[in-house]
């Protein structure tokens, strides 16, 4: 029982039985987290270094707890505090960092494909924590492990994904974890921020809400990335919320039980209204919660094993 | 392949009902006991036994399951294992927790999931309650209850199936055939 592989890149890659493998073992970890002791054994010895070119609460909290509640030891790097503000190189950075022997680096990039070229400079494993509009791997792998702790099942399931699909890395890993494990998703936003063939992914567009939520099991917001309203990707915040926002009105034209996700930050009153947010069919915290337990897992499948 | 019945439904029957009198014996009653099972047939052993010991005792003796895997200590060396649960049903501080496991064998998955049990709390005592012991022990371990002792050579292997999980309740001894 393993992972075929020295890093985790991106969903695209992974096969179904990975993907499964790694669902199955954070249910584990999530009882960990419950403990008065919050720590297994398990990666002691072992050093973690999470490298963050972009800003993050969430994930970055996310992993370090993950790594400290394992035993590993946990460095934080953030950028604005290291020699990348004196011109070094992502190559140089990584391969100095890497001469003080850690077992896995975390990254985070606003270059798509920045931790795919980590990789390949580097011995020891590499998470990808968000390139780009490329992939965001943990992040769907909790919004996955989250779906099917509450329905038990992700097969056939319908998966609305709301939002600026062609800016967000969440949505294209989601994209594919969902078609592997056999839901169908429905894409739906602006014209403006689908881009154009993400039907080869396996999903559906459309460009009416209405439409998008109607048959839902899930629905899943996007953060509306506000600095990008100055491309006029829309016209007006206004206007976007009245069209792609989800407020208890919209909701109401939703299945009954249908579970309402949002990967973070919230904007409140723009892509999701604060009811709806907090309300009954709300996961938001829930993602949360267990996005720890899929961080520890990852390591745990990742580091656990034997070293070739 | 060579297949050697070890203990058949009823055998086991008999032995649990013995380590429950004992443990009832040795602990003169079931207060402040609880049974805690390692996955996946240790589990499946302390129900038994639990409720072999409310059938004596008329009581509801708490039973639940110590996953030992995240404190092996061939983490690193082997291929990652997949996890079991754990469920500690009660508080286990001043409790007299009993461990259960089918085989014991190196001893070395006792010494994990009492190491995983002291992360939970401080009982007042731990005792090991296995259905067979097949001996060659790689620690200093022993058990308190033991349904079979059978002594064996490392090339056999010692199988429990239990119905709740293989639908059969036998222990059988496999020894693989000597290439020629």
């Amino acid at each position: 029982m393993r992972l075929k592989r020295k890093d985790l890149l991106g969903i695209e890659e992974l096969e179904k039985d990975e993907i499964e493998l790694i669902l199955s073992s954070a249910e584990s970890f999530k009882e960990v987290s419950t403990r008065e002791i919050k720590k297994v054994p398990t990666l002691r010895g072992k050093t973690v270094i999470n490298l963050f070119y972009e800003a993050s609460t969430r994930t970055r909290t996310s992993f370090e707890l993950a790594a400290k509640r394992m035993s590993a030891d946990a460095i934080n790097i953030s950028v604005s505090a290291s020699s990348v503000s004196k011109g070094e190189t992502l190559k140089d950075t990584v391969l100095n960092l890497e001469a003080m022997n850690p077992d896995c680096v975390v990254v985070r990039h606003s270059s798509s494909g920045a931790p795919h070229m980590i990789a390949r400079h580097l011995k020891s494993s590499v998470v990808n924590a968000g390139d780009g509009a490329h992939e965001h791997p943990s992040q769907a792998l909790l919004d996955l492990f989250t779906i099917k702790e509450k329905s038990g099942e992700i097969n056939g399931l319908n998966i609305a994904i709301i939002g600026d699909i062609a800016h967000s890395r969440v949505a294209r890993s989601n994209i594919h974890g969902f078609t592997k494990l056999g839901a169908k998703v429905t894409v739906c936003g602006p014209p403006t921020m689908i881009p154009p063939g993400i039907e080869s992914l396996g999903c559906r567009v459309t460009h009416d809400m209405t439409e998008a939520i109607k048959h839902a099991d899930v629905i899943m917001m996007l953060r509306l990335q506000l600095e990008r309203q100055k491309k006029g990707l829309f016209p007006s915040v206004r206007e976007y919320s009245s069209l792609y926002g989800l407020n208890k009105e919209r909701l109401k034209k939703a299945k009954k039980g249908v579970l309402i996700m949002h990967p973070g930050p919230v904007n409140r009153g723009v892509e999701i209204s604060p009811e709806v947010a907090d309300g009954e069919h709300s996961l938001i915290l829930e993602q949360v919660t267990n996005g720890v337990a899929i961080r520890m897992s990852i390591f745990y499948l990742l580091l656990g094993g034997v070293k070739e | 392949m060579k297949k050697k019945l070890i203990l058949d439904e009823k055998a086991i029957d008999r032995a649990l009902s013995r380590i429950a009198h004992e443990i009832l014996e040795k602990n003169k009653g079931a207060e402040g006991l609880v049974l805690l099972g390692i996955p996946t047939r240790g589990y499946h052993v302390a129900s038994r036994l639990a409720s072999v010991i409310d059938s004596i005792e008329k009581g509801k003796t708490p039973y639940g399951a110590i996953d030992a895997t995240l404190y092996r200590d061939d983490i690193g060396m082997k291929e990652t294992k997949p996890l079991r649960k754990t469920d500690i049903p009660i508080p286990i501080d001043g409790r007299v927790v009993v461990m259960v496991d089918d085989v014991l064998f190196t001893g070395r998955t006792i010494r994990a999931a009492m190491n995983a049990l002291m992360d939970f709390g401080r009982p007042n005592c731990i005792q090991l309650a296995v259905l067979v012991d097949r001996g060659h022990r790689e620690l200093p371990i022993r058990a308190d209850y033991v349904g079979k002792n059978v002594p064996t050579s490392l090339k056999e292997e010692i199988k429990v199936y239990l119905s709740e999980v293989d639908g059969v309740n036998e222990v059988v001894s496999i020894t693989a055939e000597e290439k020629q």
